[in-house]
């Protein structure tokens, strides 16, 4: 007996309600991605460099901070997410022309454009700064900020717009060769993990690497640090849900059954390997779990999530342990071994678990990844592992070499050993004696 | 006046401090310091890999005391300081020729 007009005014209130409820989480998940930048990231960094290096270490972090939100509200955000090729994004929204608070149904169609954009900055925040840790307390402030800014537009944007963009070649909806990237396994990890392998090489070891020992100043800032990773990650995965429905529940779920299983990987294959169970290879553990479940998070069942994340620990710490010492380089931070290779191990077991159970990616009775039948999108997840691999070293070389041609990207050896915060910044991380 | 500086284990400091109290010694400076003489570090893991730590953290005791006080206070840091293992620490006497209290500008052995 209702008249069509108080219909339409109560349907418009729900919808009013979901998308407010939406937003609502959306801007929570943005500040939570945020927040694993500074200072998560900042702290579990600078606490694993000598003290010499810490504030040096933590700007390197809070620069990126600062750097790419003016490039992303520029051109970056652009350069990802408009109309463009399947490799890059145009220039409609330069200066966030046409971004506004109206949805943008090709991405979210319940919260305002600039919620995704902002949103999707704290990621494109966060990417440069992972790098960071490969060149740990040998690079200079000055090369460091122009050679990760231009990164930002060079690498991460068309990784982005591959993958996440509208009309992207990595696309899951519609691409010319669909993968599945929940949360930037590919995107994020590789690109971050691939190019600190990369910078570590061009730049070299640090001096004395690796006969004297350089052990971590403080892991109570890196342990700090790393349990803010783990619940920014909430927002960095269950955010990518871009929604605050049941997917996000799942992909919180399996972010945090993740992190768990592979703290306990790590922590094991430590206590075998050495005989102790030291707290850094705990929170690395767990850290490595969260990076392989990224791309998978949205698309598996928990229980498979448990066991990515348990692989994830173990094959990080292999890589950290063995393969690092087998070759050579000095990945200071472990950027490559923990980002690089649980990024590509979490995209391609994304390949093997994702199910339409959980998320019917491809359509309602499609299969989505091995498990519902669908084999061949392990080679479709292979295929963007390897496009960002490719991409993240052919353009990392090039800028690093661009960057170090002009103003040279490491310190002088003098800098090095007086350390980045009295040679970079004119400052002490400590001053106990005040 | 001698200087007495005792090297010795920070978790003795506490005893010595008591023992020193009770022979009527109170004036004294305490500095951390680091070092070895025959003992051992011990192994830290970073990153799978093992390395040794061998400059171990020790505390170090310096006092002015008169020339009368030297037996007693030797006496007093030895036997609260000792365990018995390596790495007790070691006593070192030199002897001081001034000392003077900033505050009233006493000099000599009132000053101590």
């Amino acid at each position: 007996m209702s008249s069509p007009v108080d219909l339409k005014s109560l349907q418009d209130a729900v919808r009013s309600a979901q998308m407010n409820a939406d937003n609502a989480w959306m801007l929570v998940s943005a500040a939570l991605v945020l927040l694993m930048t500074g200072p998560g990231l900042a702290l579990f960094y600078g606490g694993l460099v000598r003290r010499k290096n810490i504030l040096g270490t933590m700007m390197q972090s809070f620069a990126m901070i600062g750097l790419v939100t003016i490039l992303w509200a520029i051109v970056g955000y652009s350069l990802a997410f408009a109309h463009g090729t399947s490799f890059i994004g145009g220039f409609e929204h330069v200066f966030l022309r046409g971004v506004g608070l109206a949805p943008n149904s090709d991405y979210a169609a319940t919260i305002p454009e600039q919620t995704y954009m902002v949103y999707q900055l704290m990621f494109a925040i966060i990417t440069p700064a992972l790098i960071t840790g490969a060149f740990a307390e040998r690079m200079k402030f000055s090369a460091m900020a122009v050679f990760l800014s231009l990164w930002s537009l060079i690498v991460y944007s068309p990784m982005a717009h591959m993958v996440w963009g509208v009309g992207g070649l990595l696309n899951a909806g519609g691409g010319h060769i669909p993968s599945l990237d929940f949360a930037g396994g590919t995107v994020v990890h590789i690109t971050s993990g691939v190019s600190a392998l990369v910078t570590a090489l061009y730049l070299g070891k640090r001096i004395g690497y690796p006969h004297t020992a350089m052990p971590p100043h403080s892991m109570v800032l890196s342990f700090i640090g790393a349990c803010l990773l783990w619940v920014g990650w909430f927002g960095f995965n269950a955010g990518s849900a871009l929604g605050s429905g049941p997917l996000a529940t799942s992909a919180f779920i399996n972010t945090h059954f993740a992190a768990a299983s592979a703290a306990l990987g790590w922590t094991i294959a430590e206590w075998i390997h050495n005989g102790k169970p030291t707290a850094l290879g705990a929170i690395s553990g767990a850290v490595a779990g969260l990076v392989a479940i990224t791309p998978a998070s949205g698309f598996v069942q928990p229980f498979p999530a448990l066991l990515i994340g348990l692989v994830a620990g173990v094959f990080c710490s292999f890589m950290v342990f063995k393969v690092k010492a087998w070759f050579g380089y000095d990945d200071s931070l472990d950027a490559f071994g923990v980002h690089g290779a649980g990024g590509t191990l979490g995209a391609l077991l994304t390949g093997l678990f994702a199910t339409r159970l959980i998320n019917p990616a491809f359509g309602p009775n499609v299969a989505t990844g091995a498990i519902d039948g669908h084999w061949g999108q392990l080679l479709n997840q292979a295929a963007g592992v390897a496009i960002a691999w490719g991409l993240s070293a052919i353009g990392t070389v090039i800028l690093l070499f661009l960057v170090d041609k002009t103003i040279g990207l490491r310190v002088s050896s003098e800098d090095e050993t007086a350390g980045l915060d009295l040679s970079q910044h004119g400052e002490e991380g400590y001053d106990l004696n005040s | 006046m001698l200087k007495i500086e005792a090297i010795i284990q920070p978790s003795k400091l506490d005893a010595v401090k008591d023992a020193l109290l009770e022979i009527g010694i109170e004036g004294m400076t305490i500095l951390e310091a680091r070092g070895h003489g025959r003992q051992k570090g011990h192994t830290e893991f970073y990153r799978g890999r093992e390395y040794t730590v061998d400059l171990l953290p020790k505390v170090k005791i310096e006092m002015v005391i008169l020339d009368e006080m030297k037996e007693k206070a030797i006496a007093a840091i030895g036997s609260a300081a000792r365990t018995g293992r390596i790495g007790d620490g070691k006593i070192f006497v030199s002897r001081i020729d001034e000392a003077i209290r900033i505050r009233n500008d006493e000099r000599g052995e009132t000053a101590l």
